[in-house]
């Protein structure tokens, strides 16, 4: 089937088997392999993109859901020209990545929680976290990145 | 354009590439006309294989090929080897059965792989692995090591009667008993290891490709060591020459221990590359890692620990069962052996010390290294026995930690334990954690929340550990089977910009940002104007990999010494350009100058002549500036230092809150804080992973992985965590050329103890004196029921 959304603010028709699951299309056809598989069960939060800029699991969205609506993946974070989006300079900043797998998730979920909540309380971060695993950071630089970016992307120092 | 160097904390120069997506992990490559491969793995812990039919399956949509273990022993494939034999004390070697890359005979943990299936896509091929025919003849399993160990008890391989691997000790059994003798008191625990699944967030995945026309394999893996992979593998299991095989170990996901073994998947994917001439990839799912990636701990311990009437240490006695799980794997014996009673004697002077293994065979997936390694296991058995001690005895748990302290002055200190500690100052760790922690505060902390109805406790834990893997000589003599140096190349380029090509292996450690401030510091170049290279055979000429927090250690120590040997280089060329003697030529601060004149090269201008010898000396002179080092270190490093832990508990529901902790590690020099520090976060949240969460349960009677997705293992997540608070102190190591001693598992040694003696602290006044892992409130609630209703039975 023939379905049309913008992805990364570029429009783009694709022709998909229905059962085609986001993540693998962005991954397998569309060379964005930015947006991670790090389970089978739902549960880790990397394969994260904004869906109208809300974090959605793209291991579980179908492509055929998505005719009209507009998917920003990590890739589609910094500007065209390069520069990092605030968030990704935040937890560049303050060491918020190790490894490196789990952070297109972490920084789409960082991206929607500083859009929902501009100026959050530690806790309220910690518990919006719940759904991305890290098993490198220990999460505690995580959450320093994100109270910083939401901060920058608020515009308060 | 600055030099970075020692003790700063530049941005990491891998960040960017994470940050956009634009990471290479092996999911990420697509070669041209790969297909996929699908692994059919054995749904029983234990059950004999008869005939396999593939028919069904070759008729699929898409199917290239099926594979099974009889296709592999027709190709005199060889076993899965292990690098580190171990000698029981009876002086008999370990028991080494056969570990087949695909299971021929028997499979002997649920996940076992008896079959691959190769196809057009990943979907095709995990389709058709259903139709792959394999007649089980289930056999009982055995699950827990004491059943293991019954005489009656069904075997794991046949060549192993009653599936003992090996019974190993270590120390002085005569001394420990003299101890028992003259011991005022005796404080005694028995306690478990949880089993644990390391998870790293990227799962395992393979690509295999062969080029007919070269005679030439290409392996890219998810491994912590490519060069080890190549030697094992090629050498070992395929016969592949070793100048015939590339291994690749790109951006890589995470590691801790998980991805630094040999496994049967890398094995199988290149043996059928070559067979079909195709690039073959495998991506593991999740719920597959469960049952396929190497786990870790999982011991059973009795340990007793003899004082003297003033609470001084007198000896220890610790005896463990060690679960091998199903197969020996890469290090899997030398984990509960070398890694661990080498460690029991913590930072105490502990006289008299003696260990026994019994390193046992079960029907679960194989026990290999799991960050830390051995050591948190050791550091756990011997801090919570000195709680039980300091109990018992009524001695403060700080003061009787005090008591037997090896002071400063006394090192280097030979432990009854092999090893010999070079450099340390634990009390200075244990008093600045005290301060850090305000533990004078606590016994308020406790009243406030006594008011809310909490119980809160405080523990404390210090360890030691022994890392930066290994001095090959003393690793030699306990068994291992090859070198535990490392190597790294600088080759300086004629505009000076720098290549550093190294052994070890980054997947989240900063290497390419500390590797460079190291660079920067010796040699004086901008610190963007070096590229650290690792993870691929065909670029770095050796290495064994990261793992045993050596990459600093070891590999940073090959990095200066060839730094070193560049400058030597460097003085040569400037004394030809300069007409100075050699010996006359200085480096410093980035410039070659001739002692006591004004007369000097740039280290860039020397990185341009010595790419252009017009007129070299050539007899005495080679061009070009690039030069290689191999360090092999003269002793394992010792980092240690203080945890305090505090948590409530809410004595209804069970329910625990982890309010804080502090650490204050010595992980010898710095060399960029930031790094350090993100290792210690995420090192110590692992080992509260281990005390309160983390548990590979198998059904005792079945054999099947209880705890086999994300929703039944329950990993560390942000919102169950407290902010830590890391606060180093600082002795150079007395044998490393910089003063490092690594960090990488600090976190994860020292914590679990912590943990468990804050929640034990916390039960005292109901009488409760262990809490095996993972403290659940399932666990601390049905603990509290049972030591409340026995004091009301007793009233
Ligand atoms: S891949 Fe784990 S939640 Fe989507
Ligand atoms: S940085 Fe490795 S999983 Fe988060």
């Amino acid at each position: 089937m023939k379905v049309s959304f913008t992805l990364n603010a570029k429009p783009v028709t694709v022709d998909v088997d229905p059962a085609t699951r986001l993540a693998d299309l962005l991954r397998e056809d569309m060379d964005l392999t930015g947006t991670h598989i790090g389970c089978d069960t739902s549960q880790c939060g990397a394969c994260l993109v904004l869906l109208d800029g809300e974090s959605v699991k793209s291991c579980t969205l179908l492509v055929a859901s998505l005719e009209g609506r507009g998917v920003t993946t990590v890739e589609g974070l910094a500007d065209p020209d390069g520069g990092l989006h605030p968030m990704q300079t935040a937890f560049r900043e303050n060491h918020g990545l190790q490894c490196g797998f789990c952070t297109p998730g972490m920084l789409i979920s960082a991206v929607d929680f500083a859009n929902r909540n501009p100026d959050p309380t530690e806790t309220e971060l910690r518990h919006w976290l719940e759904g991305n695993i890290c098993r490198c950071t220990g999460y505690q630089n995580i959450v320093k990145s994100i109270m910083a970016g939401t901060a920058a992307m608020h515009q308060r120092a | 354009m600055t030099a970075i160097g020692i003790g700063q904390a530049p941005k990491r120069k891998e960040d960017v590439r994470f940050l956009t997506g634009r990471g290479r992990y092996v999911s990420d490559i697509k070669l041209h006309n790969m297909a996929a491969a699908f692994f059919v793995r054995s749904p029983h812990a234990h059950a004999k294989i008869g005939a396999i039919d593939s028919s069904a399956a070759l008729e699929a949509e898409g199917v290239v090929a099926v594979f099974t273990g009889a296709d592999l022993e027709a190709a005199k494939v060889g076993g899965l080897p292990v690098g580190w034999g171990i000698t029981g004390s009876d002086g008999e070697p370990m028991k080494e059965p056969f570990y087949p890359v695909l299971a021929v005979g028997k499979v002997r943990h649920v996940g076992d792989p008896v079959a691959v299936v190769v196809a057009e896509t990943p979907e095709q091929a995990q389709a058709a692995a259903d139709l792959v025919m394999v007649d089980y003849e289930p056999l009982t399993p055995v699950v827990s090591m004491l059943d293991a160990l019954k005489p009656e008890a069904p075997l794991v391989h046949e060549d192993v009667p009653q599936n003992l691997c090996c019974d190993w000790a270590m120390g002085d059994e005569a001394a420990v008993e003299e101890a028992r003798q003259k011991a005022a008191h005796i404080a005694r625990i028995e306690l478990v290891n949880n089993r644990l699944i390391g998870n790293p967030m990227e799962p395992r995945a393979a690509i295999a490709e062969y080029d007919r026309a070269r005679d030439h394999y290409t392996l890219y893996t998810t491994s912590q060591f490519p060069h080890v992979v190549r030697f094992l593998m090629g050498g070992l299991v395929l016969n592949i020459p070793q100048h015939k095989l590339r291994v690749v170990a790109p951006d890589v996901g995470g590691g801790f221990g998980v991805k630094q073994f040999h496994y049967a998947e890398e094995a199988a994917l290149t043996f059928i590359a070559g067979k079909l001439c195709r690039p073959v990839k495998w991506v593991s799912e999740r719920s597959e890692g469960f049952v396929s990636d190497r786990q870790g701990r999982d011991h059973v311990t009795e340990a007793e620990l003899m004082l003297d009437e003033n609470g001084k240490f007198l000896g220890l006695w610790v005896s463990t069962l060690a679960n091998m799980g199903g197969y020996l794997s890469t290090f899997g014996p030398n984990i509960p052996t070398n890694l661990y009673a080498p460690l029991l004697s913590g930072v105490y002077k502990l006289p008299a010390i003696f260990c026994n293994v019994k390193v046992v065979f079960t029907n679960t997936l194989p026990v290999d290294a799991y960050r830390g390694a051995g050591r948190p296991e050791a550091t756990f058995v011997l801090e919570r026995l000195v709680d039980v001690a300091a109990i018992e005895t009524g001695i403060d748990k700080i003061e009787i930690r005090r008591r037997n302290m090896i002071s400063k002055e006394e090192y280097p200190y030979q432990t009854p334990v092999v090893v010999e500690y070079d450099s340390g100052d634990p009390m200075a760790c244990l008093d600045k954690a005290i301060e850090v922690a305000d533990i004078a505060g606590f016994e308020a902390r406790r009243t406030e929340a006594a008011r809310r109805g909490k119980y809160r406790g405080l523990g404390l834990s210090t360890y030691v550990e022994a890392c930066g893997l290994a001095p090959s000589r003393l690793a030699g003599q306990m068994g291992a089977r090859g070198g535990l140096y490392e190597s790294a190349t600088v080759r300086v380029h004629p505009t000076s910009h720098v290549s550093v090509m190294i052994g070890t292996h980054n997947h989240g450690q900063g290497h390419e940002t500390t590797f460079a401030q190291i660079v920067s510091e010796q040699l004086g170049v901008p610190f963007e104007d070096i590229d650290i290279v690792f993870g691929d055979t065909d670029r770095v000429q050796f290495g064994m990999g990261t793992y045993g927090s050596r990459s600093l250690v070891v590999g940073g120590a090959a990095l200066s010494k060839a730094g070193d040997k560049v400058i030597v280089k460097g003085r040569k060329i400037a004394a030809h350009l300069l007409e100075a003697s050699f010996e006359d030529i200085a480096f410093e601060k980035g410039e070659f100058k001739v002692a006591g004149t004004d007369r000097a090269k740039t280290f860039a201008e020397i990185a341009g002549a010595a790419y252009v010898p017009h007129d070299y000396p050539l007899e005495t002179l080679e061009p070009g500036l690039e030069e290689q080092a191999y360090y092999d270190p003269i002793n394992f490093t010792y980092p240690g230092g203080a945890h305090f832990c505090e948590v409530e508990i809410d004595p209804d529901s069970g329910e625990i809150e982890l309010c804080a902790y502090t650490a204050v590690d010595d992980v010898g020099t710095i060399i960029n804080p930031m790094i350090v520090e993100g290792q210690l976060h995420g090192g110590i949240v692992q080992g509260i992973g281990q005390a309160l969460f983390e548990h590979g349960i198998y059904d005792e009677e079945t054999g099947q992985l209880m705890s086999g997705s994300f929703m039944d293992y329950c990993m560390p997540r942000a919102d169950n965590l407290p902010s830590i608070t890391i606060s180093p102190q600082v002795t150079a190591c007395a044998h490393t050329p910089m003063g490092v001693k690594g960090c990488g598992e600090c976190g994860t040694i020292g914590s679990p103890a912590a943990v468990i003696n804050a929640v034990v602290d916390a039960l005292k006044p109901l009488g409760i004196t262990h809490v095996d892992m993972p403290a659940t409130p399932n666990r601390l609630w049905a603990i509290i029921r049972n030591a409340q209703s026995t004091s009301i039975a007793a009233e």
